[in-house]
């Protein structure tokens, strides 16, 4: 998998694939398919494991040479030390967890360094949704509310709240929209909200 | 689906005594085997099958029985052949009978040189590790320096899991399904239940019943009847047999009431017939001694810590005898020694037996991954070719 497959595939993916340092350890929480291990190991030199709970997706990785261990990433990462990573992604999973904050301290112990990504629920198409009385249904929430995997809604501001909290220091906050990152008013403009974070060293 | 057919099985006689980790030895032994597919011409697509405990050599196609005439498939039939998980058109397979097993490698029921008699009770504690040091002989002598893969099931997944440490240059993946570093006491307890039922058999005679022409049939039976259960799931026991009576009513006596006991009884019958019970002994001996771990404190990791291959584990939800908690201990012991490894967690409902049985998830994940390893010696002949 080169840039411009993972581009065509995941502009977001893309996008975040620059926040990784070649050669770099990477656990990726909620890997789904294996394409940004994919990418990363083939053409950044990294290495490491992805984490996936969905039987479909299992055999798509194996495929792809990505090193997937299946598990439900509710049950904790206690099958990693800590600082076994040098980043930990994080990526468009969390929205679907019940115990974010048990995870993200998970996130926290067992890697140097974090990127988590997840859909914007302040994105202004959302917010219109609401003021019309309706739940929004969107590219990024394409689900109706009964139907839906994902159980947390969060905006950017809440979320920056939450990684202060566990112990993580925001390095870069970025709202995508299409991939791209959105400069004005990201947190009413951006349909993906991306942060890069770091251990807060006592 | 297309089968391997009749397949034949091969034996190789080795002159050279074998060290037993228990400091015996055996002198002038045969393994039995089969092989399926044919041997590239680089030698990198040879796959070594473990067998578990009441398994044999004979792991895929059809046996005919020379004395009965009776067509026997092979155990992981499923699992390997043409265009199957492990596909015999691009690998080279082979299955190896261990041992003290009773399928046609020297086992108890052979002839002791020393003695000029049925080895019986006097057959040397073989350990997994000894079972892999014979493999390798084998593997030595079929000219296969290094396995694109050594996989098993269970007692097999032990096996392969001790190639991993004991030649670690020798395969380039382990494949270990529902299996385990070591047996829990739990484990270790059901085994003792099963050999106390063939050494309190009358007809056991201390292991040397074949000289008294009697086979401690009751023994073995209640021995298979108790393995089997752990074998199985509760939901499985269940769903298959509940609490259904035979004869639709109580009987108020010791016969068969319920199906499960029916069930049970049969396979046990069935199981006295064919199995040996000094084997049995030996076989569930090697299962209790096995712990890597042990002469490094207990510390797994360590334990693989100088393993070279990749690996590929699965377990089964439902199976208790080795559950998940199990494979996720060895996954982990390679995470903290960065080894590439992929675990699969099935959600299968028949226990420990599901890594026998037709699932399309379990089969489809050792698919992709055998197509994987296909993929990775296609490109290193490739390349030869082009060099």
């Amino acid at each position: 998998m080169n840039f411009d497959q993972l581009s065509a595939l995941r502009p977001d993916l893309a996008f975040i694939a620059h926040w990784v340092g070649k050669g770099t350890r990477v656990l990726d929480v909620g890997c789904g398919n294996g394409v940004m291990l994919d990418y990363l190991q083939s053409e950044q030199r990294c290495t490491g494991y992805g984490i996936e709970i969905d039987d479909d997706k299992i055999p798509e990785c194996i495929a792809r040479g990505v090193s997937v261990i299946q598990q439900d990433i509710e049950a904790g990462l206690a099958m990693f030390r800590d600082d076994a990573f040098d980043t930990v992604l994080c990526l468009s999973a969390l929205q679907m967890v019940k115990n974010v904050e048990g995870i993200l301290q998970e996130i926290a112990r067992v890697g140097r360094e974090a990127i988590v990504s997840f859909p914007n629920f302040a994105y202004w198409p959302h917010r219109v949704a609401l003021l019309g009385g309706r739940m929004p249904v969107s590219k990024s929430l394409p689900y109706q509310w009964y139907d839906t995997p994902n159980l947390r809604c969060a905006t950017i501001e809440d979320f920056s709240e939450l990684a202060r909290e566990v112990g993580l220091e925001v390095l870069e906050c970025i709202a995508l929209q299409d991939g791209k990152p959105v400069s004005f008013l990201p947190n009413w403009r951006g349909s993906l909200a991306v942060f890069r974070l770091r251990k807060k060293t006592a | 689906m297309k089968s391997l057919g009749i397949v034949t099985p091969q034996s190789m006689h080795f002159a050279e005594p074998l060290q037993l980790q228990s400091g015996a030895s055996i002198a002038g032994y045969h393994l039995v085997y089969e092989t399926y597919g044919t041997l590239n011409a680089d030698r990198s697509n040879a796959v070594l099958i473990c067998h578990a405990l009441n398994a044999s050599h004979h792991v895929a196609g059809i046996h005919v029985d020379e004395a009965t005439g009776k067509k026997n498939v092979g155990w992981w039939d499923n699992m390997v052949g043409p265009g199957k998980p492990v596909d015999t058109d691009r690998f080279f397979v082979i299955g190896v009978n261990n041992l003290g097993s009773c399928f046609g490698s020297t086992g108890p029921m052979h002839t002791n040189p020393a003695t000029g008699k049925p080895y019986g009770a006097d057959f040397p504690v073989v350990t997994v590790e000894d079972w892999v040091h014979a493999q390798a002989r084998l593997a030595d002598a079929l000219g296969i320096e290094q396995f694109a893969a050594v996989m098993g099931g269970s007692l097999g997944g032990m096996q392969a899991l001790s190639w991993s440490m004991m030649y670690p240059s020798r395969l380039r993946h382990c494949v270990v399904i529902a299996s385990t570093p070591k047996l829990s006491a739990q484990n270790i307890a059901f085994n003792d239940v099963a050999r106390q039922a063939i050494l309190s058999d009358p007809d056991f005679h201390g292991g040397h019943f074949y000289e008294h022409g009697v086979v401690p049939k009751n023994g073995l039976r209640v021995a298979r009847m108790v393995g089997h259960i752990t074998y199985l799931s509760d939901d499985d026991m269940a769903e298959k047999f509940g609490r259904d009576l035979r004869n639709g009513s109580y009987q108020f006596g010791f016969g068969i009431d319920f199906e499960i006991e029916s069930y049970l009884r049969y396979q046990g019958d069935k199981f006295s017939e064919y199995f040996d019970a000094n084997t049995y002994l030996l076989i569930t001996k090697a299962l209790d001694y096995f712990d890597p771990a042990k002469e490094y404190g207990g510390d797994l990791a360590a334990a693989l810590s100088n393993t070279q291959a990749q690996f590929l584990l699965a377990s089964f939800t439902t199976d208790w005898r080795f559950s998940p908690a199990r494979s996720r201990e060895i996954v982990e012991a390679l995470i903290c020694n960065r080894r590439r490894v992929t675990y699969a967690e099935i959600d299968a409902p028949h226990g420990h037996d599901a890594f026998l049985l037709e699932d399309p998830r379990y089969l489809n994940v050792v698919r992709t991954y055998y197509d994987r390893i296909a993929g990775e010696i296609g490109s290193k002949s490739d390349l030869r070719r082009a060099a």
